[in-house]
């Protein structure tokens, strides 16, 4: 088995992410008073994305571990982003 | 490399004794062999309600009981058997036993979530069934729990739902221990392509349990949060949507089906090479085609609802997308009979259920695509033909494959020899009981008989009383397959290390294995 070199992350850099979190956060209360129509579902997942990439990316190393890792989690995205396409072709707009 | 000094598995003592040298076991070959009886009794069980229900059936009108025990009786049979059979089924035992050896570990990644796994699915199966004893009266909503009658209906639905859920993480930590399994434990040299194909399935399968099975988990706590705090999710007085319940349910539940099906292609994929002494003809399309059918089997789910109200853009997806997830399934069949094509065949116990397999997973597979089609799928939803579709490709399929299997692997699993004899004697009965069954149910569905009641009109009688016939001789020929193994498991001969002259590595160690398998880690060449 082969030993996985850790890269140690600074502080900083978490609590720039943490930030950012906070302030994606905000950001997706405030788009919910605007009036997108059929885009504000599609609005609300695109923030909740790059959240969960900056989580994925920094906080779970996903940057830094081997491309493997990222490419099975990649995998499983583009299954859900399918799923959820089908399912909204159920809807007529 | 000889090992056959070491105690084998079996015999080697550990931390604990008696039972509990068995139940908090984390040999994953003790694991296996946890599943395999608890799964048969599981089974077992299971099977007799099946036999209550076609005796029910064997006349029109009340014969042996009422019709809210039909109901009761069907839904305990389809939970017990997708939840607490087929679905951990091939994987729990033959995958726990026999991944770890066939790409040359000693044991899995995680021995100790192995363990809870089992644990877990013992759990969930005493959840699930409590709510037959418990509250206010048998489950009846059928095992897929439909909003929105299931949360209007009076019985004890809550232990079923939260028992499903908690074999639902049974299911996702296996799958994630067989991942990681295989991406850190292959021995050296032993490259992806060169992985058996067996371990192969393996992991088509637990990339399905482990994306599909939340969906399914949280779509029970969804109801149960509608049944106890009254949220709408899924009923329209309280702004829900009950369509909404069932894509989420088959989200989960059609690659479920494949959760199924591929363990047992894996365990055909080795016997036909070995029984017909050649290499599997095209290795690679049958690996490619495992993971095709994983990535496409997430997309049809719409298919058992095309009566339910779709959008036409949906109709067409669904019914597309499911005749492209029958070619993977077809690639498989081809190479299976490429490799028997000019192969020297050794007619043993095996090899018969391996290519009766071939036989009913057909018709199954190709009913599917019956079902698949949109006009036919108007007259067929929800009669016995579908009933008779999913038990020619689930029992036939994955039934016949897990016999096939544990036939081929019993002499290493229990080092000693089944009786030949009896063993084929079992399968014939068994097969023959088998289509006496289930192939007239195909005739009463076309007719329109629907599922699910405990009566119908008299012109279906006739063909009624061959079915239920058919299951009374199935039943017997599965009483004498296992008396068969259980007593060859203790008075057989006992077996040599390699008995068929397989190729993968499980024929290279002892049988019964030792504790870790491997003395020393073998290299693959
Ligand atoms: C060629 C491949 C297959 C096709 C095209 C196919 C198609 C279908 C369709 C269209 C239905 C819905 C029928 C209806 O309710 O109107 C269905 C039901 C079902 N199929 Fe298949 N199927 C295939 C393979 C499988 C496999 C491999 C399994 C399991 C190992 C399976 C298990 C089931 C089950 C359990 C149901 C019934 C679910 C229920 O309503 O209770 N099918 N199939
Ligand atoms: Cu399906």
């Amino acid at each position: 088995m082969e030993d996985s070199e850790h890269k140690i992350v600074s502080f900083k850099t978490y609590g720039l992410v943490l930030i950012a979190l906070i302030i994606f956060t905000l950001f997706s209360v405030y788009v919910t008073r605007l009036d997108l129509g059929n885009f504000s579902i599609a609005a609300a997942l695109t923030i909740a994305g790059l959240k969960s990439i900056l989580v994925f990316s920094i906080f779970m190393h996903l940057f830094y571990d081997k491309k493997m890792y990222a490419l099975m989690v990649l995998g499983v995205l583009v299954v859900m982003t399918i799923v959820l396409i089908i399912t909204f072709l159920d809807y007529g707009y | 490399m000889d090992n056959s000094n070491l105690p084998s598995y079996l015999e080697y003592k550990g931390k604990y004794k008696g039972i509990f040298a068995w139940i908090f076991s984390t040999d994953h070959k003790r694991i296996g062999l946890l599943y395999l009886y608890s799964i048969m009794a599981m089974f077992l069980v299971a099977a007799l309600l099946g036999l209550l229900m076609k005796t029910e059936l064997i006349a029109p009108g009340k014969t042996i009981m009422e019709a809210k025990a039909y109901n009761a009786v069907f839904t305990l049979h389809g939970i017990t058997m997708i939840f607490l059979v087929v679905v951990p089924g091939i994987p729990a035992i033959l995958g726990n036993f026999f991944l770890p050896i066939m790409i040359g570990a000693k044991d899995v990644f995680y021995p100790r979530l192995n363990l809870l796994s089992w644990w877990l699915y013992i759990i969930g199966a005493i959840v699930a069934i409590s709510s037959q004893f418990m509250g206010t009266g048998s489950p009846d909503t059928g095992w897929t729990f439909y909003a929105p009658y299931s949360f209007k209906t009076q019985s004890n639905i809550l232990p079923a739902l939260i028992g499903a859920f908690i074999l639902g993480f049974s299911s996702i930590l296996t799958g994630l221990n067989f991942i990681v399994t295989m991406h850190r434990m292959r021995a050296p040299g032993m490259k992806w392509l060169k992985m058996p194909l067996f371990p192969w399935t393996l992991y088509g399968t637990a990339w399905i349990q482990l994306l599909a099975t939340p969906v399914v988990g949280i779509t029970l706590l969804m109801v149960v949060a509608e049944k106890v705090l009254n949220i709408g999710f899924f009923d329209p007085t309280l702004g829900g949507d009950p369509i909404l319940y069932q894509h989420l349910f088959w989200i989960y539940s059609h690659p479920a089906v494949y959760i199924m099906i591929l363990p047992a292609m894996g365990v055909i994929s080795e016997v036909i090479p070995t029984f017909a002494k050649k290499e599997i003809f095209g290795y690679n399309a049958i690996v490619l085609s495992t993971m095709l059918i994983a990535f496409v089997g997430y997309f049809v789910w719409g298919h058992h609802m095309f009566t339910a109200g779709m959008s036409e853009t949906s109709l067409f997806a669904f019914s597309f997308l499911t005749f492209i997830v029958a070619i993977p399934s077809a690639i498989k069949i081809f190479n299976w009979l490429a490799t028997l094509y000019k192969g020297s065949i050794m007619l043993r116990t095996p090899m018969y259920w391996a290519v009766s397999f071939l036989f009913v997973f057909m018709i199954g597979g190709l009913t599917g695509m019956v079902l698949g089609a949109l006009a036919t799928n108007v007259h067929l939803h929800d009669t016995a033909f579908v009933v008779a579709h999913f038990h020619f490709i689930v029992f036939g399929g994955l039934g016949f494959a897990f016999f096939a299997g544990i036939h081929y692997w019993f002499p290493k699993i229990f080092g000693r020899m089944y009786d030949e004899a009896w063993a084929n004697t079992g399968w014939i009965i068994f097969f023959m009981g088998f289509l006496t069954l289930y192939f007239p149910m195909f005739l009463l569905g076309i007719q329109g008989m629907p599922r699910r009641y405990y009566d119908y009109v008299p012109e279906f009688h006739s063909t009624n009383i061959i079915s239920s016939f058919g299951a009374f001789i199935m039943i017997a020929g599965l009483i004498v397959i296992i008396i068969n193994l259980f007593r060859s498991a203790k008075k057989g001969e006992k077996a040599p290390k390699s008995p068929w002259g397989g190729k993968t590595l499980e024929w290279t160690i002892p049988s019964p294995p030792p504790l870790e398998n491997f003395e020393e880690i073998p290299e693959i060449k």
